[in-house]
């Protein structure tokens, strides 16, 4: 896997709070057998009922860092979430909280999704409706985000943001050269052996 | 010594393959349940990589999410759903994965399977790719919601790798008030910690008012522990726990039950066992309790006013104006009354005998409303027999309710069942969310499977309290 040490790009911002993973992709969508052509579908709902969704917005086309609120991702536990935001274009989310079933599913795709203060989102926010053309960058190896001369601190839990970093994000392989060490372990555990271990 | 370690942490050590240097534990998963929505893309990563399934005869495998509950014949009308189908019948075949399908009687919802089965046992660490997942914690497991990429890991490994969250304990204590069930009590719950507030916790439920409740009621507190936030919500195994596992099918059996029932009850969290915190709630404070918003957390006692947009606090106005503008409500206004369209009774939270018994008590002898269509939907087949058998298919039908095949149905809607339009909906279900049951406008109050009924009844939502002969 490639290492994830930073991510610049343009940025969109959707400072909303407890935007649920419905929200971001509709259960319609789900309905398949693989990821692809999720991306067009990315908020659907909510950009059919808002005019100025910034997901439509010419000005915010081909940003690669979205700007969230609050307890981003919540609800559902589908990776169809994540895949649709990283196939519509997103490669790093900065927001003031995630859910957690979703921030782990962004790092299975190696996308970077880092905490930051409601006053730091909300001041980057304004700067990039401000100029929708700001390039943002976000720098894992740092734990910072730069924009137009302002940085802010921001956090990922270490072996999140590691994995990242050193290009482990591969949990599969990594916890397949466990094999054996897994299969010692599974004797061990009461219900395995017949509730005598 | 006494084991100061609470149950989660007993059962996480217990799991523990290996701690990481960064924090991270690889932890060994005792049974890992698939659906067909999160499974396919699992499968072809396996496929693409050369890779077995791991431990087979610890993967359960059935169909729920896109299960039409009307018309079931194969092919399905919608295309899509039936490549689903034929995917997760192909994986499970050429993986080794036993799939209780439409055409076996154990089929149903993956949260009301699992415990029916005896799959689900305290002790266990058990995943699904499915946020609800956290409905097995009733039995004393860790129980949590994992996306597809995990769902391959499991599959190939047996092992994800977690970090370990903090233990916070929610305590209630105290009998519950008439009318008031297990749902009002997690609704609650989440009402007062908010939607987030759990996250980064595993939510040990304990108190009075959890030991007096029955296996289904817990399940359906733990259900909701990932709208509070939770990953994770679980209640210590006690004998309640044990009687209702005692022959099920996965069960263990003879002389491996009583070593398994010892063990179980071993796990319990003890008398000093220790919490990162503690909260405390009074059973009488809770009233039956419906949402009227767009979060689980946008809740009020059927006898209250909505909140006013002034007296909440800043941070939260936006988020209020916004409920209200897509609900149609107005600030500070009663939620008893509001009109409804339809009716559901049924989802992985509320969809089990004593949720359908409850529900058909209340209706029985009336007709709902002609303005509303209502459905009851079984949470698996063995429900859905079970209540034939006792005649509340007859009840509700003959009150005009529908009486369907055991799926998921209204409450995500990937399947026929859906709302139109502006619908409302009183719903037995978990989420509230914009969209939620089908149609980008619909509206959904979450609420018991009693007032569910009685709002079908009325055509509005009504305290179930002061409905005829129903507490």
């Amino acid at each position: 896997m490639n290492e994830i040490q930073s991510v610049k790009s343009t940025a969109i911002p959707l400072l909303l709070d407890d935007i649920d993973t419905d929200r971001i992709i509709p259960a319609r969508f789900l309905r398949c057998v693989t990821f692809d052509g999720l991306g067009e579908h990315a908020f659907e709902d909510d950009r059919k009922q808002d005019a100025n969704h910034p997901f439509d917005k010419p000005q915010f086309q081909g940003a690669g860092i979205l700007v969230a609120g609050r307890n981003f991702g919540c609800g559902s536990s589908r990776e169809h979430a994540p895949q649709s935001l990283m196939r519509w274009g997103i490669k790093a989310i900065i927001a003031e909280s995630f859910a957690e079933i979703f921030f782990g599913n962004c790092g299975s795709l190696g996308i970077p999704a880092v905490k930051a203060a409601r006053a730091d989102l909300d001041k980057l926010a304004a700067a990039i409706e401000a100029n929708p053309k700001l390039e943002v960058a976000v720098d894992l190896q740092a734990l910072t985000v730069s924009a137009a001369g302002v940085t802010f601190s921001v956090i990922m839990p270490g072996s999140a943001r590691d994995a990242l970093v050193t290009g482990q994000w591969d949990y599969l392989g990594r916890l397949l050269s466990a094999a054996d060490q897994v299969a010692e372990h599974a004797k061990k555990v009461p219900y395995m052996s017949g509730f005598s271990a | 010594m006494s084991d100061k370690r609470n149950l989660f942490n007993k059962v996480w050590d217990l799991h523990t393959v290996q701690d990481l240097p960064g924090g991270q534990t690889q932890l060994f998963i005792g049974l890992h349940l698939i659906h067909e929505v999160t499974s396919p893309q699992a499968f072809e990563i396996l496929r693409d990589r050369k890779l077995k399934v791991a431990f087979p005869e610890r993967t359960i495998a059935t169909v729920d999410h896109i299960v039409p509950t009307a018309n079931q014949a194969r092919p399905f009308l919608d295309d899509l759903a039936e490549q689903m189908m034929s995917a997760i019948e192909k994986n499970c075949k050429d993986f080794g994965v036993t799939l209780l399908d439409l055409k076996d009687d154990r089929q149903g919802i993956v949260h009301v399977v699992g415990p029916e089965q005896g799959l689900t046992q305290p002790g266990m660490t058990i995943v699904c790719g499915d946020s609800h997942t956290s409905t097995h914690g009733a039995f004393g497991s860790i129980a949590i919601g994992i996306g597809t990429s995990n769902v391959a890991e499991v599959l190939a490994t047996q092992t994800m790798f977690l970090n370990r969250p903090k233990v916070r304990r929610v305590v209630v204590n105290g009998e519950l008030r008439p009318g008031v069930y297990a749902k009002d009590v997690i609704l609650f719950i989440i009402q007062k910690l908010g939607v987030q507030g759990g996250v980064g916790h595993a939510y040990e439920f304990a108190g009075s008012t959890f030991d007096a409740m029955s296996m289904e009621e817990r399940m359906t507190v733990c259900n909701m522990s990932i709208e509070g936030g939770a990953r994770c919500g679980y209640i210590n195994p006690d004998q309640k726990t044990v009687d209702y596992l005692k022959g099920r099918p996965f069960s263990p059996q003879g002389a491996d039950f009583d070593r398994a029932a010892a063990w179980w009850l071993s796990l319990a969290s003890g008398p000093d066992a220790e919490f990162d915190d503690v909260v405390t709630f009074n059973a009488a404070d809770i009233e039956p309790t419906v949402t009227w918003g767009i979060t689980p957390a946008q809740s009020v006692g059927v006898s209250q006013p909505l909140p006013k947009v002034s007296e909440v606090a800043a941070e939260e106005q936006r988020l209020i104006k916004e409920a209200l503008e897509f609900m149609g409500l107005q600030e500070g206004q009663p939620i008893s009354g509001t009109k409804i369209d339809v009716a559901f009774i049924g989802s992985c939270t509320n969809s089990r005998m004593s949720d359908l018994r409850e529900a058909a008590r209340v209706v029985k002898g009336h007709h709902v409303s002609p303005t509303v269509k209502a459905i009851v939907v079984p949470g698996s087949q063995l429900v859905r027999k079970q209540a034939m058998a006792e005649g509340l298919h007859l009840i509700f039908e003959a009150a005009g309710f529908e009486w369907r095949e055991a799926g998921c149905s209204m409450c995500l809607a990937m399947n026929p069942d859906k709302l139109k339009g502006r619908e409302v909906c009183a719903s037995s279900s978990n989420r509230n969310f914009k969209g939620r049951q089908g149609s980008p406008t619909g509206r959904t109050l979450l609420m018991s499977p009693a007032m569910v009924a009685a709002a079908a009844i009325k055509g509005h939502v009504t305290d179930i309290r002061e409905f005829p002969a129903a507490v």
